[in-house]
């Protein structure tokens, strides 16, 4: 005789292979009917492992450890949509042009942005930070002029630090007048960590 | 609102041991969990804040389980219900004839068992859910769970009673 909870457990037998494939299906699904309005993965640097997040337009959000993935997906849930599943396959593209990035091998990334998240005097700083060629930096004060507004730089350095595509938008190429780091999302080491790479390559 | 992902990730599982028992461990069961999660996707965004999420996932996924159901009884070539499907779930005898059993069950005893045992409403909710009596499906699920206990031989995997008529 069988104790009957035995029986039970045996009917609630985990089957994570299973629930895995399950997943997968889930993701292709909700691409193909339209309500995958985020996907996200994540993705080991050497400055940590980064959250990527992408909506149909393209890349979204990028967001260093530090941040918190799980407080970065509850506010995209708020700010973008509820409608979010690790769905690794629409960041293979920014997965590999980053791990080439790492690797030194890419100095400029080709990926569909989504700046639905900036706005404003923002979204203009941010604009002009991919035209900071790979290995150069320039002053939050150059950046203020470059954007024509001279007299914002303390705004450029706010711009800089709430950038919610650091790395592939680099924000770190911002340096202060006095060529000290200045604040970084990612910590000192990470924005160290990134002009070291790109000054050796 | 939570990200979606936490929805699959907590219930997913509890989810899918319900379609199984509703539907046997098959293509069927899979394609229950499937537009489950994709209808609760579609759905998300309108659900009302501080909603079950579990309970509203359990009522979805009884929803597709029904269809799956009557779509078999529908179709003029029966589709077995035992879970020969143990083929794409690792060896049939592994088992001890469980899920041969569960097969063999009427459906509002697989119902009873999936929703009070597995998803553990209360016997009033379960049946307000498969439109039944609090009675009824706590009679189901124990008739349910009895037969299931004399199929059932862990120890003796390839001796299944049911797969040799213990069970009629």
């Amino acid at each position: 005789m069988t104790a009957p909870d035995s029986v039970l457990t045996s009917l609630a037998a985990p089957d994570p292979a299973l629930l895995d494939r399950l997943h997968a299906r889930l993701e292709a699904g909700a691409a193909a009917a339209g309500v995958l309005d985020l996907a996200y993965t994540t993705t080991a640097t050497p400055v940590g492992r980064l959250l990527l997040a992408a909506t149909d337009r393209g890349l979204v959000r990028v967001a260093f450890e530090g941040e918190d993935h799980d407080a970065v997906l509850a506010a995209l849930a708020g700010s973008i949509s509820p409608r979010i599943l690790h769905a690794p396959s629409r960041l293979a593209d920014a997965v590999r042009q980053l791990d080439e990035y790492f690797a030194g091998t890419r100095r400029r990334f080709e990926l569909p942005l989504d700046r639905r998240l900036s706005k404003g005097f923002r979204l203009s700083v941010l604009e002009h930070l991919p035209r900071i060629a790979y290995g150069h930096t320039e002053s939050y004060a150059q950046v203020a002029a470059a954007v024509g507004s001279p007299k914002a730089v303390r705004a450029v350095g706010t711009a800089c630090a709430t950038n919610p595509l650091p790395v592939v938008v680099p924000c770190h190429r911002v340096l202060r007048a006095d060529g000290s780091f200045g604040g970084y999302l990612g910590g000192p080491q990470a924005k160290a960590y990134l002009l070291g790479l790109e000054a050796a390559a | 609102m939570k990200p979606f992902e936490q929805l699959v990730a907590d219930h997913g599982a509890a989810v899918l041991r319900i379609c199984r028992v509703v539907l046997g461990p098959g293509p069927d069961a899979e394609d229950a969990w499937s537009e489950t999660f994709l209808a609760a996707l579609k759905a998300y965004p309108g659900l009302p804040a501080g909603a079950n999420h579990e309970a509203w996932l359990v009522t979805i996924a009884r929803r597709k389980a029904i269809d799956i159901v009557r779509a078999r009884a529908r179709s003029p070539v029966p589709v077995a219900i035992l879970p020969e499907a143990a083929s794409t779930h690792g060896n049939p005898g592994d088992d001890g004839g469980l899920w041969h059993a569960v097969g063999l069950l009427p459906l509002r005893q697989r119902e009873a068992i999936a929703y009070h045992y597995l998803a553990g409403l209360p016997y009033q909710e379960a049946a307000e859910l498969t439109g039944s009596t609090p009675a009824a499906v706590r009679r189901a699920a124990a008739d349910g769970v009895a037969k299931l206990r004399l199929a059932y031989r862990p120890e003796f995997p390839n001796e299944s009673p049911a797969a040799q008529g213990a069970v009629p």
